[in-house]
Formats: structure tokens, C-alpha cells, sequence
């Protein structure tokens, strides 16, 4: 189980200081698969990096499984069973597909068509790709999905997807769903998945919103989704509540 | 031949043992071993040190292993090694040289290797430079590539030094005639105070040549690098340069490549960058489960593809 608690991250500007996150309280048990949405800015990939250990909070506490996770280096974490797939991953030059699939399954040997398996989940012809480099001939969409892959292949008890729609065409999208579909009916894994995309977010189970750095709502998919949909979530902002 | 030299002819060579086929392996200014084989003849040079590699036309499959070991203190030497190649022929030529240096005196090899390709032959050419011995000694490589590639033949040339070597200054000049090609690919990693000098000319001379140089580097704690690479077109032809490196330390690089088209059909790219491994390359590695230093290395290790 995921346990957040009271969690605050505060970024300076110059003099100012910026709040990012501001006391954020959320729990998601074990197996859920959470969407975490609402607008840029929001603070939805600073709240994924707290949770990674990319991000070091302010204020507040990070339990998983029970343990307090927050002081904790992003490797621990990793080992802990948390993976975090980047917004915009890096490029590694020289290094390989299956070299980068390799590291991210850890001590467990990856064979040639494991690999190929993983590919295949995300809409990439795997013989194509599995011994190509992962640096700049490769398109963001591909980059992107590769980033995926690494998540798939990590196999961790706390998968986080940073908007894994970004930059992806429809028709590799319509693979991707379904794996996030099949990865959650398969899987105990926890998953949460910052999207912004109708058919990422009608797959989970539960839906929460975060706005100005605060959860706007939190829920089950069937509360929350139809008043995603309707326009009815509170983002703070005034001048959209008044309906201009 | 004892355990010393076969980790040195293992790191240069990737020799276990006595290789098939034909070989040289000279060992401190002497032989140490040699065979040839019908196809290819191995023999002395008259005139001045090294050897003469005559490969006969339609040889295919073969392999020549020319190791240099040098494992006394203050040794020096220069050679000359001559590779005369037959048309149509498909062979593998293992190069490299290994100094072990537990002294106080430098030891230093320079040898000048020219290529004479005939027509339509393939020929993969690695050469390995490795260096290693406790002493204060200096280990000093000046290697000296000469390749005359002729009409429809291939080169591909790895040139590889990973650590060890004090002080080298390389230089390759690669003549192309019509419809040859070549790929050039150099991975260097120095570090301590080590000094790299490459100056690499890849000279497209026949119609439709094609090359390519591929240079990977990285430069740790104060070492010093210089890379020249040159592509010259003087025909319609492809040509392109491409270098990374990847600076550590207080390493500094200069890459300096140059491309002239000496046609008005000459095609001539270069790309050249260097930076220092960016945070979210660590940070990535490190969500998957690596420490920084774990991940510092799997990025070096990919980038030099070891």
C-alpha cells in the first residue's frame, strides 16, 4: 500500500517561494490502478517524483508497504519495488534496446524474445528495435515507448507512467491501452498513470484529480469519470467555475 | 610465452591461446611465434623492422592474428608492417599491442601498418591498445594506419584503447578508390594525466566512395584529448564524420573535424558533441535499480560498446 501524508514541496524562485505540492494526502492500496490527472501544472509529475525518490519533499511522509520510504535514495526505492517512467526519457548513446531492457529486469536474465515480448506490448516491432540504439535516431514516440518497456520489463509492486500517451500515435495507442488493460487484470501490481487521455482514464479504478497542487478529487472511476467528462471538477480556478 | 603475455594477448588479441590460422606475435623486438598458411604468407622484411603479409586473391574465411608485447621496462622500437591483399578475398586481421611496464623506463611501440587492398575485398581490420604494470614508467603508443582501399573493396576498422596508455598520437589516412568503402570506428578512454593525439584523414578518391568515421571518447580526471578527423571528397561521393564524447573530471577534449569537397558532387557531413553524462541519464538508471556509480559505468560501458 501507498501511503502519502500531509506532503508539501516548495521550489524557490529568486526570492519567491513556489508551492508545488501543498499537504497532499492520498492512500492507494495494493492492485489499484490509479489515474492521476487535472491541469499542467498541477504538480502530478513532482507528486511521481516524491514518489521515486527524484524529488526530495519538503514536508510530509511517504509509507510504502508499510515503510517510510521518504528519506530514501531513488536506488532503495527502486529495490523497494518502485519504478518511475519518465515524462521525456533520456537518450543513451551507444547503449543498447535490449541493454537498456536488461538493466531495468535487473538480476533476472532477459532472453532475446523476452525482450521481443516486451517490444510487442508497446506497439514496436521488437526485431526492429532490440538491437538499436536508444539515442537520437530514435523518434520521442519510440523513446517514449521504450521507456514503457523498461517499466514492463522492471516488473515492480508500484509502476508509475508519466504520461505515457505523450507523443505516441493513435494507432500504437490503441496497443498501449490495452497493455495497461491486460498489465492491471494480470498483474497485483499497483499502477498510477498521469494521463490526460478519456480511454487511459476510463481503465481505472480510481480517478484523482490534482489542481494548484491539491487533490481536487479523489475517488472511484465511476464518482469521478463522468464528472471529469461533464466539466464539473473544481480546478480552482474562479473564471472557469462562473461557466465564461 | 607465459601467463603475463597471454593477458596481454588477451586484451589486445582476445587471444586465449595460440590462434588459428596465420600469426605473428613479436614479443619485446623478437618473434615469439609465427605461422602462415597457404593463403597466407607471413615473412621478414629485409630492409628494416616488421613484417610483409601477403594474403593471395579469393582467400575467404581467414583470420591473421599480429600481436605486439612488450614487457621490458625501457624498451623502444618502431615497425613496419606491410599487408599486401589480393583481390575478392574476405579476411579478419587482428592487430594490437600490449605494454606491461612494472619499470622505470618508458616503453614505447610505433608501428606503421599499410594496407594494400585489391579489388572487391573485404577485410576487417582491429587493432587494440592496452597497457598496464605498476612502475612509473610511461607507456607510449604512436600507431601509424595507412589503408589504400582499391575499386569495389571494403574496409571496416576498429581502433580501440581503453586505459592504460600514457601517451599516444595516432595517425590513419584511408585512401578510397570508385565504389570502395569504409567505416572507421575509434573508441578511446583515457584517464590520469594520459595524453590521446588522433589525426585521421579519410581521403574518397574514386567515384561512389563511401566512408564513415565514428569516434567515441571519454575523458576522465585531467587527461587530454585531440581529435582531427578530415574527410576529403574528390569525386561524387558520401562521406561523414561523426563524434561523442563524453567528458568526466577535469578531462578536456578538443574535436576538431573537417570536411572538404574538392567535387561538386561530394556529399560531406560531420557531427561532433561533447558533454558530460546528463543527470537524467543517472537518475533514470538509478530508478531502474542501479547507484550512480553502477549507472556511470553501464553509460560508459554502452556508449565505448564493450
Amino acid at each position: 500500500m501507498l501511503e502519502i501524508k500531509n506532503l508539501c514541496f516548495s521550489a524557490t524562485d529568486g526570492a519567491e517561494k513556489i508551492d508545488i505540492l501543498k499537504n497532499i494526502d492520498l492512500t492507494v492500496k495494493d492492485g489499484t490502478f490509479l489515474v492521476l490527472t487535472g491541469p499542467n501544472g498541477g504538480g502530478k509529475t513532482t507528486l511521481a517524483k516524491a514518489i521515486s525518490g527524484i524529488v526530495q519533499p519538503t514536508g510530509g511522509k511517504i509509507l510504502w508497504n508499510g515503510t517510510d520510504i521518504t528519506d530514501m535514495s531513488i536506488t532503495d526505492r527502486a529495490h523497494t519495488g518502485i519504478s518511475y517512467g519518465f515524462q521525456q526519457p533520456p537518450r543513451f548513446t551507444g547503449m543498447t534496446v535490449k541493454a537498456l531492457l536488461q538493466i531495468a529486469a535487473g538480476g533476472r536474465k532477459l532472453s532475446r524474445l523476452d525482450c521481443c515480448n516486451y517490444l510487442n506490448k508497446v506497439g514496436l516491432c521488437a526485431a526492429d528495435y532490440v538491437d538499436r540504439e536508444v539515442d537520437t535516431s530514435l523518434s520521442g514516440g519510440e523513446v517514449k515507448r521504450i521507456e514503457i518497456a523498461t517499466i514492463l520489463a522492471r516488473g515492480s509492486g508500484l509502476m508509475i507512467f508519466d504520461e505515457p500517451e505523450a507523443g505516441i500515435d493513435l494507432w500504437s495507442f490503441a496497443k498501449l491501452t490495452e497493455t495497461f488493460r491486460e498489465l492491471h487484470k494480470e498483474s497485483d501490481a499497483t499502477i498510477i498513470i498521469i494521463s490526460h487521455q478519456e480511454r487511459i482514464i476510463s481503465l481505472a479504478d480510481e480517478i484523482c484529480v490534482l489542481s494548484g497542487g491539491k487533490i481536487a478529487q479523489h475517488g472511484n472511476r465511476d464518482d469521478i469519470f463522468p464528472k471529469l467528462m461533464a466539466g464539473d471538477i473544481n480546478y480552482g480556478c474562479e473564471y472557469m467555475r462562473k461557466g465564461n | 610465452m607465459d601467463k603475463l603475455d597471454f593477458t596481454l594477448l588477451k586484451e589486445i588479441a582476445l587471444m586465449d591461446s595460440i590462434p588459428t590460422g596465420a600469426y605473428n606475435i613479436r614479443k619485446n623486438g623478437e618473434s615469439a611465434g609465427r605461422f602462415s598458411t597457404e593463403s597466407i604468407r607471413i615473412e621478414n622484411k629485409t630492409d628494416k623492422p616488421g613484417i610483409d603479409i601477403n594474403i593471395k586473391s579469393g582467400t575467404k574465411g581467414e583470420t591473421v592474428h599480429i600481436p605486439v608485447i612488450i614487457t621490458d621496462t625501457g624498451y623502444s622500437e618502431t615497425v613496419y608492417n606491410d599487408f599486401f591483399i589480393g583481390d575478392d578475398c574476405d579476411v579478419t586481421i587482428m592487430a594490437g599491442c600490449g605494454i606491461h611496464n612494472c619499470g622505470d623506463g618508458e616503453s614505447r611501440h610505433d608501428g606503421v601498418h599499410t594496407f594494400y587492398i585489391g579489388k572487391n575485398s573485404v577485410v576487417r581490420y582491429a587493432e587494440r591498445h592496452y597497457g598496464d604494470g605498476d612502475g612509473n614508467g610511461e607507456r607510449v603508443m604512436n600507431p601509424e594506419t595507412v589503408v589504400y582501399a582499391g575499386e569495389g573493396s571494403t574496409i571496416q576498422m576498429d581502433t580501440t584503447q581503453i586505459r592504460g596508455i600514457d601517451s599516444t598520437y595516432r595517425k590513419t589516412t584511408v585512401v578510397l578508390a570508385k565504389d570502395a568503402n569504409a567505416i572507421i570506428n575509434e573508441k578511446l578512454l583515457t584517464h590520469g594525466k594520459q595524453y590521446a593525439e588522433s589525426d585521421m584523414e579519410l581521403v574518397l578518391n574514386g567515384e561512389n566512395a563511401n566512408g564513415r568515421i565514428i569516434s567515441r571518447s571519454v575523458g576522465q580526471d585531467e587527461s587530454k584529448q585531440v581529435f582531427r578527423p578530415c574527410v576529403t571528397g574528390k569525386a561524387k561521393c558520401f562521406g561523414h564524420i561523426r563524434c561523442d564524447s563524453i567528458l568526466m573530471g577535469k578531462a578536456t577534449i578538443s574535436s576538431i573535424p573537417a570536411v572538404a569537397a574538392e567535387h561538386p558532387e561530394a556529399n560531406l557531413i560531420h557531427e561532433a558533441a561533447i558533454g558530460r553524462i546528463a543527470g537524467d541519464q543517472l537518475i533514470k538508471l538509478m530508478t531502474l535499480g542501479l547507484t550512480e556509480e553502477e549507472a556511470e559505468e553501464k553509460i560508459l560501458e554502452g556508449f565505448l560498446g564493450e
